[in-house]
């Protein structure tokens, strides 16, 4: 019986150290870029591709996606959606993808350096606003508001361009900032302002439309504000590269123009 | 009979005992291996590993004390005595062991967030935040660490000799000094190991931690968090932060030998 006992603490033990072995996000986990290339013309377009891209691009990208596939319907597009520089990690350690969008330039030129890109074309760009819970119980009314010692922000860690645009604004803005936790994309800094843990995030005013009525947005003035642009590029490594490129043409056509202009970002 | 040692381990077995034995050690090798041991010093000074690390061992002997505290009482409660309903307790008490580390992490803030069940009433009369402040680092830690130590002593009380109790009982001793003076010296070593696992344990938790406390370098930023995030910043710091975690472990191994593989319990 006591042997027993043991085994079954052992094996507890073990599962709960397989459990805590699959820790930490997992970001770019989309469905395998594998997939014929087609011979010519876009209808003729078939396979996967998976698109990395920044995650303050999660709903446009995802409407994109759904366009894409209607117009090219045996195109299956499966989308990974974290912070570009962990994004852009990924890629240039081998993970498997097809197209890489990312929030800032920065990132990609790490992934044209390293090999992995080439030829980024800039499709959007964005500005930053703050994002507050629907009581603002921090009675933020402006980027000052954030450097009072009453008011609990959140930001993305300075690598990710979300952290780095916020950095920019804070240093036009002549304010000092201390965040109570530096966030590994924006999507999660918004969703700390949503469940009500801080008073303020920084964040993108894409961000600010996207969650509607669940969080509220405090302007950033113009003179004060900083912006970032968007640059999309097919991946070098794509097994589908004829629907990658098609992919990345959507983009930048008037069809995804419109759907980025729709959830607020500005063109480049 | 067939002789013992490795040397007649039948093929169908050694082969995949050999597979299994190279998957788990070559990664470790390969971290040894591909450190940037010329820069050591300089890296471990000039990012933030030790601002990091300094946070991860208190914290997790803050855990550990909690745990050591509450949670041996508790696995007293589970050996010792017996109500309806002990074993559904053991098995609640027993989840956190099996539970992805992140969904401890999102359940913690539902109760003890600003919104929180809990955590609303600390924050409308007491002013108390708990999210994001190393006390929300230490909770997440308890969180996952306290049932390793309390199944490690439950499972010692359980198997250890009552006749020395019972002796000290018929002796005249009430039983907290029964318990003080018999019972805790009797599963000492297993409390020892279970203490150590326990810290252990809190040292590399990641998921609750960093959804329940955020992560501020200096505050909340434990080490395995630093990790994560130095990969995409500082890949050499990464590796060298990874090897000292991996050293902490190793040290954590030898110290429980034969007690972690036997589960012993035997004084």
């Amino acid at each position: 019986m006591r042997r027993l006992a043991v085994t079954v603490v052992a094996g507890i033990v073990g599962l709960a150290m397989a459990g805590c072995a699959s820790d930490g996000p997992d970001a770019g986990s989309g469905g395998t870029a594998g997939g014929t290339a087609s011979g010519s013309g876009a209808s003729a377009l078939s396979g996967d591709i998976t698109v990395l891209a920044a995650a303050s691009l999660t709903d446009s990208f995802t409407t994109i996606g759904q366009q894409f596939e209607a117009a090219n319907p045996a195109v299956t597009v499966t989308f990974g959606f974290a912070g570009s520089s962990a994004l852009a990690t990924q890629i240039i350690s081998g993970a498997p993808a097809d197209v890489f969008a990312s929030a800032s330039a920065k990132n990609m030129d790490a992934v044209v350096a390293a090999g992995a890109a080439a030829d980024p074309t800039t499709f959007a760009t964005n500005v930053m606003a703050i994002a507050v819970p629907p009581a603002n119980p921090g009675k933020v009314t402006g980027v000052s508001s954030l450097a009072g010692a009453d008011v609990t922000t959140a930001l993305c860690q300075p690598q990710v361009p979300c952290g780095a645009t916020a950095e920019k604004v804070f240093a036009n803005a002549k304010v000092a900032v201390q965040p109570v936790t530096l966030e590994p994309d924006v999507k999660a800094v918004l969703s700390k302002v949503q469940l009500g843990e801080v008073d303020a995030g920084m964040v993108y005013v894409t961000d600010v439309l996207a969650a509607g009525d669940k969080v509220r947005g405090v302007e950033i003035p113009a003179d004060v504000n900083a912006s970032t642009s968007y640059p999309i590029a097919a991946l070098t490594s794509s097994a589908n590269a004829a629907a990658a490129a098609a992919f990345v043409d959507y983009v930048l056509s008037p069809d995804g123009a419109s759907v980025l202009t729709a959830a607020g970002f500005q063109q480049p | 009979m067939t002789g013992a040692g490795a040397r007649s381990a039948p093929l169908p077995l050694l082969v995949p005992a050999l597979v299994a034995l190279a998957f788990l050690v070559i990664p470790l090798a390969g971290l040894i291996l591909r450190a940037p041991w010329g820069s050591f010093w300089e890296i471990l000074h000039g990012s933030q590993a030790g601002e990091a690390l300094k946070l991860s061992l208190w914290t997790s002997s803050v855990a550990t004390a909690i745990s050591l505290v509450v949670g041996v009482p508790l696995a007293w409660v589970l050996a010792r005595t017996d109500f309806p309903g002990l074993r559904l307790v053991r098995a609640l008490v027993t989840l956190p062991l099996v539970l992805p580390p992140v969904v401890g992490g999102v359940a913690l803030l539902l109760v003890f967030g600003r919104n929180g069940l809990v955590g609303q009433y600390l924050d409308q009369w007491f002013g108390i935040t708990i999210p994001f402040s190393p006390t929300a680092v230490v909770m997440a830690e308890t969180f996952v660490a306290m049932p390793f130590l309390v199944v490690t002593v439950e499972g010692a009380l359980r198997s250890a000799d009552r006749g020395f109790e019972e002796a000290a009982a018929t002796l005249g001793a009430r039983r907290m000094t029964v318990f003080r003076r018999v019972t805790l010296p009797l599963v000492m070593p297993s409390l020892g190991a279970g203490a150590v696992l326990c810290w252990a344990r809190a040292l590399g938790e990641f998921g609750a931690t960093i959804t329940f406390a955020g992560s501020f370098p200096g505050r909340t930023q434990t080490m395995p968090i630093a990790v994560y995030y130095a990969l995409e910043t500082d890949p050499d710091a990464a590796i060298l932060l990874s090897l000292v975690l991996l050293l902490v472990s190793v040290i954590v191994l030898v110290t429980l030998r034969d007690k972690w593989l036997r589960g012993g319990s035997t004084p």
